[in-house]
């Protein structure tokens, strides 16, 4: 639990002079196992790095340490207007150095992008405990864009301790439109047609029925909770703006088979509009002792199509799920809803699980959107890439860290173990990378 | 979350309460960012989600050490993690299991056996008044950290207790501590009532709430305090005298609106315990009549700012969110809540502020800086241990808002 720089390079250095794995750390909210301990290794938290350094309002950035929670940034920047885009639904808790390893979204990043593209200057430590910085405060900089290839890197390339953030105007107004729809597959129509009518609204979410449910008896939200999925559509600019954004909207939802259509009153209801949405994972702790939340991403346009796909693996596996969706992403959280203590359970959820990413690249998509790959989905990158890409993979991981100390055994498979997860699907006796060797 | 309770605990009721709670926990460590203690040391294992694992992992068999122990003792209790949970996950309860079962197992050094032992027996004792009184008096011959502990002698002087007699009538809880070391807030509580046509009755009998204890790991001890209470209140409960209980320290509160889930397994008295957890109020849940009662009757003053704090038993521990300063404000009273962290723990917890002090401390001064912020002339507030630890620490007074209200009723 380092407090300065000083610490953090000199546990790096001690590190690496013995081969000993690190495992950076921020809140513990991270969704795929990034943070999870390696069995000989340390765990470096970054929880001290709690300081808001400076807001500079001039200049539309704050420059925080690594732990400091999502929240406190838009917090901090609050009293000169100002506010940090990307809010992952976990934002309460989790650290803006977190982040930075997921490249994490939010309800925002439809309209204002990822981390990525919020995110102007990192400084860090490389695995050899020497101080290194990515971007600097100008919108580019010179040379390669290295920041591009940290953010994202699930703690794999360097550990990060300061990041200076861009900060955007707070709109003078926002609202948020409440669509009901009677069934899912409308629900998902309406999202690609929203986008498809020219919208970009600053928040595009859908959730289903069984979730609005479970969130409610927490948050009273006032959700429709006869409808089989409600839209959250947020717009937000100028008074005149918003005002024909929602009409627009409203217009396109209601063409789309809305059943009821309620819009936000002030902002202490659309607060808590979206306080439902932003605590709607746990929540589901409400109507089931375990829920294994999945993340990845498909065309927008095939939306309807996947929830049709997952209700039939409802069916399959015998399991519930609940779905979240950042539905204007064509980001998926579907959740699955089981039982750990009960191993069978657990076992169908995991091929559930496994079998909805699959369907999300075989419609065009990806196996993750915005959690991350860490544990979690080691197997499903070799759905995802091929065994050329995963050797690039590794090449940029050891031109960082030629001892791998950093984040061992995360994100990138070895072949070896693509090989034993193709031995565990075979389907139709069709052999999955036939390419790669056999042992 | 997945739980697999070793033998000892399988089948037991403790072991049954323990693991429905843990099976709501979801792991996501929301939670963490509402703790005072994570927020201040930044360890997992002082967080909520730390704690429950911890828990957890003792009653799945894991070997339970002193640090197991001290991580718990570090909790504050204040239940923070409870209104932040969006899965429901009712820490609370857990916290207590955990602490009793670590308890039997792990030793404490002699010399914090002892201070825990002190606490429970002198704070209910009834020589905890005239030790204060006599405090009281020596206050400037005391060393610091007992003198944070002791009343000025200006603050135990109460003022006269009402003898109007009322049809509508509510039980009041003197509290143990509380009598002894600001007296007038229970006159002052009696007094408003009785402005506002409500009778107030002590039971003579009846004392501490038995929280001292429970949290001192005390179970049994604390079960007996419940017992006495209601055996002392029954009497006048049974004839339908009162509408009430009221609890003017929301500490006290939120204990006996638990004696029912505590005295469930006990056939003699989970009835009437469950009555009496039903019957319970905190003082501010009575507000809306007081305020339509007295509203031609107070003078307040709109140019003295008062900052309320709001004690985690009461926002916290009975979800009792915005009202004392709403009602206060619609009687013409200038209250003010911080602009950040009004849901933190000033760091009085009960006892803690006596056995955790560093932390209970540091928690103090960042309340106090956050108030400061507001520049108030008065700190308010409603449980009487965070308004001694409170004014332990500023010259600003702190007083409980009934008193406000009382010094305000012409
Ligand atoms: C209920 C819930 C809702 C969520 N909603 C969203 C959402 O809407 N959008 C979204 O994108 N995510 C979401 N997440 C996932 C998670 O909150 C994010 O991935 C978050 O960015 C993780 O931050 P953390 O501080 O908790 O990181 P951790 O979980 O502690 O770590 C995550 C990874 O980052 C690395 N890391 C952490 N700090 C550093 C550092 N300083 N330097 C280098 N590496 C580091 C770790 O090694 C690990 O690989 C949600 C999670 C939960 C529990
Ligand atoms: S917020 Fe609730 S569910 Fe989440 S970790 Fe904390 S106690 Fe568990
Ligand atoms: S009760 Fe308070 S101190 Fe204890 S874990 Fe919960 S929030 Fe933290």
């Amino acid at each position: 639990m380092p407090q300065t720089e000083a610490q953090v390079a000199a546990v790096l250095v001690a590190c690496h002079e013995l081969g000993v794995p690190v495992v950076a750390r921020g809140a513990g909210t991270g969704l795929s196992g990034g943070a999870t301990p390696h069995r000989f290794g340390v765990i470096l938290s970054l929880a001290r790095f709690n300081r808001v350094i400076r807001v500079d309002p001039l200049n539309c950035l704050a420059v925080v340490e690594c732990g400091v929670r999502n929240l406190s940034i838009s917090e901090a920047a609050a009293p000169f207007g100002l506010y940090y885009a990307p809010d992952p639904s976990s934002q309460i808790a989790c650290t803006i150095g977190g982040n930075i390893a997921e490249n994490s979204g939010g309800v925002h990043c439809l309209k204002y992008g990822l981390t990525l593209h919020n995110v102007l200057k990192l400084r860090g430590f490389t695995a050899s405990g020497e101080l290194i910085e990515f971007g600097s405060e100008a919108l580019d900089s010179p040379g390669l864009d290295l920041l591009s290839i940290v953010v994202g890197s699930e703690g794999m390339l360097a550990v990060i301790t300061e990041v200076t953030v861009k900060l955007i105007p707070k709109p003078p107004v926002a609202r948020c439109l409440l669509a009901s729809f009677a069934d899912l597959e409308a629900a998902g129509n309406a999202v690609a047609a929203v986008i498809a009518a020219g919208i970009i609204p600053a928040g595009l979410e859908l959730m289903d029925r069984r979730m609005t449910a479970a969130v409610e008896s927490f948050v009273h939200a006032g959700y429709d909770l006869n409808a089989a999925a409600i839209l959250l559509c947020e717009s937000d600019g100028t008074c005149d703006e918003v005002e024909e954004e929602i009409g627009h909207m409203g217009a396109v939802l209601k063409s789309c088979g809305a059943t009821r259509l309620s819009v936000s009153q002030d902002e202490a209801e659309r607060l808590r509009f979206w306080s439902g949405r932003k605590n709607a994972f746990p929540a589901s702790g409400r109507i089931s002792p375990d829920y294994m939340c999945m993340d990845s991403t498909i065309p927008r346009k095939r939306m309807a199509e996947m929830l049709r796909a997952i209700e039939a693996m409802e069916l399959k596996y015998d399991l519930r799920c609940a779905n979240v969706f950042h539905a204007g992403d064509g980001n998926l959280h579907p959740l699955i809803l089981f039982d750990a203590n009960d191993p069978d359970q657990l076992r169908r959820c995991e091929l559930f699980g496994a079998e909805i990413l699959e369907a999300s690249v075989h419609l065009g998509g990806t196996i993750s959107g915005e959690h991350g790959v860490g544990l979690e989905k080691l197997n499903s990158m070799c759905v995802q890439f091929s065994p050329l890409e995963r050797q690039q993979m590794i090449a940029v991981k050891r031109a960082f860290d030629p001892k791998e100390i950093l984040n061992p055994g995360k994100v990138i498979p070895t072949l070896h173990r693509c090989a034993e997860y193709g031995k565990m699907t075979v389907h139709r006796g069709l052999l999955p990378f036939a390419e790669l060797p056999r042992f | 979350m997945q739980t697999n309770l070793s033998p000892e605990f399988r089948g037991t009721q403790q072991g049954a309460t323990a693991e429905a709670i843990l099976r709501k926990c979801v792991h996501c460590g929301f939670c963490l960012a509402t703790c005072p203690t994570y927020q201040l040391l930044g360890n997992e294992l002082d967080g909520p989600r730390g704690r429950i694992y911890l828990i957890k992992q003792v009653l799945e068999g894991a070997t339970v050490t002193r640090s197991t122990q001290q991580h718990l003792d570090r909790c504050l209790t204040c239940r923070s993690c409870e209104t932040t949970c969006p899965s429901g996950v009712d820490y609370g309860h857990l916290i207590d299991i955990g602490r009793q079962v670590i308890d039997e197992r792990v030793a404490r050094p002699t010399r914090e056996k002892f201070v825990r032992w002190l606490l429970k027996v002198g704070l209910t004792s009834s020589f905890f008044g005239p030790a204060i009184k006599l405090g009281a008096l020596l206050r400037p011959m005391l060393p610091k950290t007992l003198q944070n502990k002791v009343p000025l002698p200006s603050d135990i002087e109460s003022g006269s207790w009402p003898t109007r007699i009322h049809a509508r009538k509510v039980l009041l809880l003197a509290g143990c501590v509380q009598p002894s070391i600001r007296p007038n807030i229970n006159a002052a509580t009696a007094r408003v009532l009785d402005a506002a046509g409500i009778q107030s009755l002590v039971a003579g009998k009846a004392g501490c709430c038995g929280a001292i204890r429970v949290h001192l790991n005390d179970r049994p001890g604390g079960l007996n305090d419940m017992r006495r209470n209601i055996d002392a209140w029954w009497p006048t409960i049974e004839s339908n005298a009162i509408d009430a209980i009221i609890m003017n320290a929301s500490g006290c509160g939120v204990m006996v609106k638990d004696y029912g889930a505590a005295l469930a397994a006990d056939a003699s008295y989970a009835k009437k315990a469950a009555r009496v957890s039903a019957l319970t109020m905190d003082l501010s849940e009575l507000l809306p009549d007081l305020v339509s009662a007295l509203r031609t009757r107070v003078i307040a003053s709109s140019q003295q700012l008062m900052a309320f704090h709001s004690p985690c038993t009461l926002q916290h521990g009975q979800r009792l969110l915005g009202g004392v300063e709403r009602h206060l404000q619609s009687l013409g009273f200038k209250v003010e809540v911080t602009l950040s962290e009004n849901h933190q723990c000033c760091g009085s917890a009960g006892t803690y502020s006596v056995l955790e002090p560093k932390i209970a401390y540091q928690l103090r001064d960042r309340k106090l800086a956050e108030i400061g912020r507001l520049k108030p002339r008065c700190i308010i507030s409603a449980n009487i241990g965070c308004i001694q630890h409170l004014q332990s620490g500023t010259s600003i007074p702190v007083k409980h808002w009934i008193e406000i209200l009382d010094q305000a009723i012409v």
